[in-house]
């Protein structure tokens, strides 16, 4: 390991070589090689051709829906989130570390799993179907299905970025806006808000990056209709299955590039969360 | 239950119990509470009680005859072995990573950070197409394999290999935080006393860290026996021989096959809620 002794000799601990050796070579083989070589698929396409597939209608449908529906998803779990935060750190209740264990849920069930229980909750003769669609509430098999499949599956961002900063939040600064006579909602708007925003901010922006990708969940919901009910990641397996793949390789590069975007921001306001982090 | 975990460690924030306060604010808490209780039910409790209530719908029996089918069985054996590959490879990934970035300090060492977590942020159908473009008769090593006659694609060696991609982050995002808060104190008194690198990781660092790497690997576990979009794309589905769970799942249900899809699914629920308590314990063993 000569060539890293540069480096090592800053601390008397083993095992630099070694280490960085294993980890570049396995985030090669595993990670990088892969993602490059569709990437160079994509690149061979020349920019026409390229542009022309990712610019198709069908394709320019799936962006709409998917963003779309990720966007409401969002949205939802943005609430949601917020209140579940807020009621699982702020009160104690019969049940609170149950719920808080609960939250989790979404993350440790495979997405396959969820797809199938909520198409059939949803569904025509389902439990929640049967009294929705006589009211002209389609779930299962229509865009507010998918919303609901990515949902479910990004529950505990939110929750689970914004917890730790309000666990953090100084309950003595509240106290003193309390006895200078503020009221509740000023308490909330003026000192937690400012103090957990970049934390939600960041909670939503993984929410939403996760909606985008969804897979597993949303097949079994959607219905799959082009134009309809047609996600991103649904056009890119279709387009495998047809043995299109400069097609799959164009449209999978479309994603892949929007997910780096996405990290990119997360990171971004994450960074800026801890920057006010160690302000105040 | 919960109440006695509650009477062992108090609430970090008894202070704001809705049993103080005035009455009309007691009202708002008690709505809030009852409403994120409600909603918890709705979207995470029904789909939970939904698994098991049509899997076992036609009784304990149906329920055994549809597990036992030899297609799910062979589902479920190859979702094991996936899992038993798959695991202690990225542990050892894992403590790889979390060794190098929190123990030395070099030129790149945020970037590596980022790098390392991007599976995270890839969808799985994109991460499973990657594959098919390295891999593949139409990828990039795919003359390459074809010359030596070697498939990847479409066989059991690819769901290993598109498995370690999507998890390769789990347990080094568990160890990093926590190896960063201990920091390398022990370890430099280990080796100025003489210890061997080896003698040091595994007396003095691994029982600093088990907890927290056996929390990684559990959730690693919870998501390789779960992945289903990469999957899909790289396993080919073949009944019988490169069929996952998950995709056994979609199978059922495209054949119609509710019951039998939802026997599938119990298992695999099943696996997690163990991995959410596993989860809780763990967490408590770490921290304290």
């Amino acid at each position: 390991m000569p060539l890293f002794s540069k480096f090592s000799r800053r601390g008397i601990l083993p095992g630099f070589g070694l280490t960085l050796g294993v980890t570049l070579l396995y985030f090669v083989i595993i990670v990088a090689l892969p993602l490059l070589a569709m990437l160079y698929k994509s690149v061979n396409l020349g920019w026409g051709d390229f542009w022309t597939i990712i610019s198709s209608e069908r394709a320019l449908a799936t962006y709409r829906i998917t963003v779309g529906a990720a966007a409401l998803a969002t949205m939802f779990n943005a609430l949601f989130g917020v209140l579940l935060t807020w009621v699982l750190v702020r009160y104690d209740f019969p049940g609170r570390r149950f719920l808080d264990a609960v939250v989790d849920l979404p993350f440790a069930l495979p997405t396959a799993v969820a797809g199938l229980a909520l198409v059939t909750v949803f569904s025509a003769n389902g439990w929640f179907g049967q009294y929705l669609e006589p009211l002209g509430i389609k779930v299962a098999y229509a865009p507010l299905g998918i919303a609901l499949a990515m949902m479910f599956t990004s529950i505990p961002f939110v929750i689970r970025t914004v917890q730790p900063v309000l666990e953090d939040v100084a309950t003595d600064v509240e106290e003193a806006a309390r006895s200078l006579g503020a009221s509740n909602w000023q308490i909330f708007s003026r000192i937690i808000w400012p103090a957990i925003f970049p934390a939600f901010i960041a909670g939503c922006s993984l929410s939403f990056a996760r909606s985008l990708g969804e897979f597993g969940a949303i097949v079994f919901i959607s219905g799959n209709l082009p134009f309809e009910t047609e996600v991103m990641s649904l056009l890119v397996f279709i387009r495998l299955d047809e043995y299109d793949y400069p097609a799959a390789a164009a449209l999978a590069t479309v994603m892949l590039v929007t997910a780096f975007v996405m990290l990119f921001i997360t990171n971004s306001i994450q960074a800026w969360q801890l920057r006010y982090a160690e302000r105040s | 239950m919960q109440n006695a975990a509650d009477l062992v460690a108090p609430a970090i924030s008894s202070q704001a119990s809705p049993r103080h306060g005035k009455p009309a604010l007691r009202r708002v808490h008690w709505l809030l509470i009852a409403s994120a209780i409600f909603l918890s039910i709705l979207f995470i409790g029904v789909p939970m009680l939904v698994i098991f209530t049509y899997a076992f719908r036609g009784g304990v029996a149906v329920y055994f005859s549809q597990i036992t089918q030899p297609a799910t069985l062979h589902a479920i054996w190859l979702t094991v072995l996936t899992a038993i590959v798959v695991v202690p490879i990225n542990m050892l990934f894992g403590i790889c990573v979390a060794w190098l970035v929190t123990r030395f300090r070099f030129p790149g060492r945020r970037l590596l950070i980022t790098f390392v977590e991007i599976p995270f942020s890839v969808s799985p159908i994109v991460a499973g197409v990657t594959y098919l473009f390295l891999y593949g008769s139409q990828g990039l090593l795919g003359p390459l394999l074809d010359s030596y006659d070697i498939k990847i694609m479409f066989t059991v060696p690819a769901i290993f290999l598109v498995s370690l991609f999507v998890t390769s982050p789990f347990v080094a995002r568990e160890l990093i935080p926590l190896m960063q808060a201990q920091g390398s104190e022990d370890e430099e008194a280990a080796i100025t006393l003489g210890a061997t690198g080896l003698q040091t990781f595994f007396y003095v660092t691994l029982p600093n860290i088990r907890w927290a790497l056996l929390y990684g690997a559990v959730l690693c576990n919870a998501r390789v026996m779960g992945e289903f979009g990469a999957v899909s794309v790289v396993s080919g589905a073949i009944r019988g021989q490169t069929n996952t769970l998950p995709l056994q799942i979609e199978l059922l249900f495209n054949d119609y096959n509710v019951t039998g899809a939802f026997a599938a699914s119990s298992t695999l629920a099943l696996i997690a809620v163990v991995t959410l308590v596993l989860k809780y314990i763990l967490e408590r063993k770490q921290t304290s």
